[in-house]
């Protein structure tokens, strides 16, 4: 199968940051706003390099949603960073009314999501947000799986127009992604051809796919893996092409099992081309404290999952 | 410029209007709508410097949010008859297919409105956003927010309150509609606002009161003082007194037609309280 390089592990939301940085550079429309989080958000640069476009909301999600919206009547383009938890669920009904429903160019900007947050627990450790943010009719959802990911994205988002949901990590994770690959929202990224079975993984899960591709190339299985970063629009053209061709689907991600990737991809089988399709999810749960290797390991998250979910589902054929 | 009787005949004619919008469908707001008349016809006849036209970014001239969005039929009337749309459409009121929705949205794409509101308590943080866009634009206009008091039992006000004086948004002013009145009685016995004026001081704003908020003569004084407050470093709010359901004798003095509809009497008794001036629609 195709090999990926780690270029060297780094977070995703140092891509953002670094995408932000460049955006500082490029579009003086560009806005950024912050609760409270400048340091985690990976914020430094754009602060430093733009005061005068950087503003510091304090802890008032809500206050910042609104504010966020507000800016766009008058041409600004404003990207909004805190933790993931607090970008959707505490302000959902802000971001329904206020930026969706009036179709504001509002970039919610999302670190920390799921499980990966470690040990702060489940308070941080939102498992519903993309699920949250794909319910909201013209909402663009995005999660991506690397630093380069990250970044290209945060720049494509610029040039976007609409409301969008960027959704990153924490921690420190391998760089695998070509650092000139273009974004296209909406476009799946096929990353290893196969005929045996169908992976679709986004977000931190995509490295683990690869993985659990290789683990399964030496079970003499072969596996198509398929990264998915814009779960909305679905790039249901990819999907469908490549189950027509394996005939059966395991979706990961670092979400819980409703709402999901996976739910997205079983409606859209469900409807063309039914198959049978196994869920590396979180089983309707919330989280916990630990590292984040203990808990995507004790949360079935990881590539050993992957492989058992695509063993299991070939027998159901 | 309009003359006081300009600006009163308008206003009778919106009074009209809200009673003819809300009768025709059975539902709606017209106590907060009738209450809140002047100081919208006010607002869009006399006081802001708008352009010709609408555009979203409203760049170089005041723009104006309104964050109750329940007391949309003023909202609508003034709007119209101040060319926004056609005031036929006013017709199309909460109807299927309508531009105008129960609740203002965007989604429609009827001019004039730039921001959806109904789920309250988000407009001021929008307007401060609005606001913030102006001063990075270089652009003096200025940017108005009318809210519902009953509204600021709603956490996310306060959070917009404290930002605006911290952070020196002094292009902005808030209109607070005093009525005293909200869906389950006064506000008094709804959970009590307490000294507005001094909460509002001590988040450290210019806050002045327009204490007869139904009186032409006495808004256009109160908000050009409240136009020479800005610029100054501090966010403007005005307590606007104003009596829900003004202008209709039996909708006065009492919270009942916050979201009620004349039945055919009532509707022809509160037109002949308020005899057409520009026409109905």
């Amino acid at each position: 199968m195709k090999k990926y390089e780690n270029t060297g592990s780094k977070d995703t939301r140092s891509g953002f940051g670094a995408g932000m940085t460049e955006l500082g550079q490029t579009n003086e429309n560009v806005v950024a706003l912050c609760a409270d989080l400048i340091g985690s958000l990976k914020f430094d640069d754009f602060k430093k390099n733009h005061p005068e476009r950087f503003f510091q909301i304090g802890i008032a999600e809500a206050n910042m949603i609104g504010i966020a919206a507000g800016m766009t009547i008058g041409g600004k383009i404003p990207f909004t960073g805190t933790f993931a938890n607090f970008s959707t669920g505490r302000v959902y009904d802000q971001i329904r009314q206020s930026v969706a429903y009036s179709d504001k160019n509002v970039k919610i900007c999302a670190s920390h999501a799921g499980l990966t947050l470690g040990e702060d627990g489940a308070t941080h450790q939102i498992l519903e947000d993309i699920g949250l943010m794909k319910m909201l009719p013209g909402m663009t959802v995005i999660n991506t799986c690397d630093y380069n990911q990250t970044k290209a994205a945060t720049i494509a988002l610029a040039d976007h127009h609409g409301p969008a949901y960027l959704r990153f990590g924490r921690p420190v994770v391998p760089n695998f992604t070509p650092a000139d690959e273009p974004f296209i929202i909406g476009k799946a990224i096929l990353l290893n051809e196969g005929t045996d079975v169908t992976i679709i993984a986004t977000g931190h899960l995509v490295w683990e796919a690869l993985v659990a591709a290789e683990a399964l190339e030496a079970k003499g299985i072969s596996a198509e893996v398929i990264n998915i970063h814009t779960i909305k629009p679905l790039d249901e053209e990819a999907i469908l092409k490549s189950v027509a061709k394996t005939g059966c689907v395991v979706t990961a991600e670092e979400h819980n099992m409703l709402g999901g990737l996976g739910e997205s991809v079983a409606r859209t089988l469900s409807l063309n081309h039914p198959a049978p399709q196994e869920f590396v999810a979180v089983q309707d749960s919330f989280g916990e404290s630990g590292t984040p290797e203990q808990l995507m390991e004790k949360y079935g998250l990881n590539s050993a999952s992957i492989v058992a979910a695509c063993e299991k589902v070939m027998t159901r054929k | 410029m309009s003359n006081i009787q300009q600006l009163h005949d308008f206003t009778t004619q919106v009074r009209r209007d809200i009673l003819r919008m809300v009768h025709a469908v059975n539902s709606g707001h017209p106590g907060g709508s009738l209450g809140c008349a002047e100081f919208l016809v006010c607002l869009y006849q006399e006081l802001m410097e708008r352009k010709e036209g609408f555009d979203m970014n409203g760049i170089g001239e005041d723009i104006f949010f309104l964050s109750n969005g329940h007391i949309s039929p003023v909202f609508y009337s003034v709007l119209a008859r101040s060319g926004y749309f056609p005031v036929s459409e006013l017709a199309t009121f909460r109807k299927l297919n309508s531009r105008l929705q129960g609740h203002p949205t965007t989604h429609e794409g009827l001019p004039g409105i730039r921001m959806a509101s109904g789920s309250l308590g988000q407009g001021l943080s929008v307007a401060i956003g609005a606001a913030e866009a102006k001063k990075l634009n270089k652009d003096n206009k200025l940017v108005y927010i009318l809210t519902g008091d009953g509204e600021l039992q709603e956490g996310q006000n306060w959070e917009a309150i404290m930002y605006a004086s911290a952070k020196k948004v002094d292009n902005l002013i808030a209109t607070v509609d005093y009525n005293g009145q909200q869906i389950d009685g006064s506000t008094n016995d709804v959970l009590s606002l307490g000294n507005l004026r001094a909460k509002f001081e001590a988040f450290d704003w210019d806050v002045l009161e327009i204490k007869e908020g139904n009186n032409i003569e006495a808004i256009l004084a109160g908000m050009q003082e409240a136009k020479a407050k800005t610029g100054k470093g501090k966010p403007v709010a005005v307590l606007l007194y104003t009596e829900m359901g003004n202008g209709v004798d039996f909708m006065m003095h009492t919270h009942a037609w916050h979201g009620k509809a004349p039945n055919d009497a009532q509707l022809e008794s509160g037109l002949a309280q308020n005899p057409a001036t520009l026409g109905d629609y």
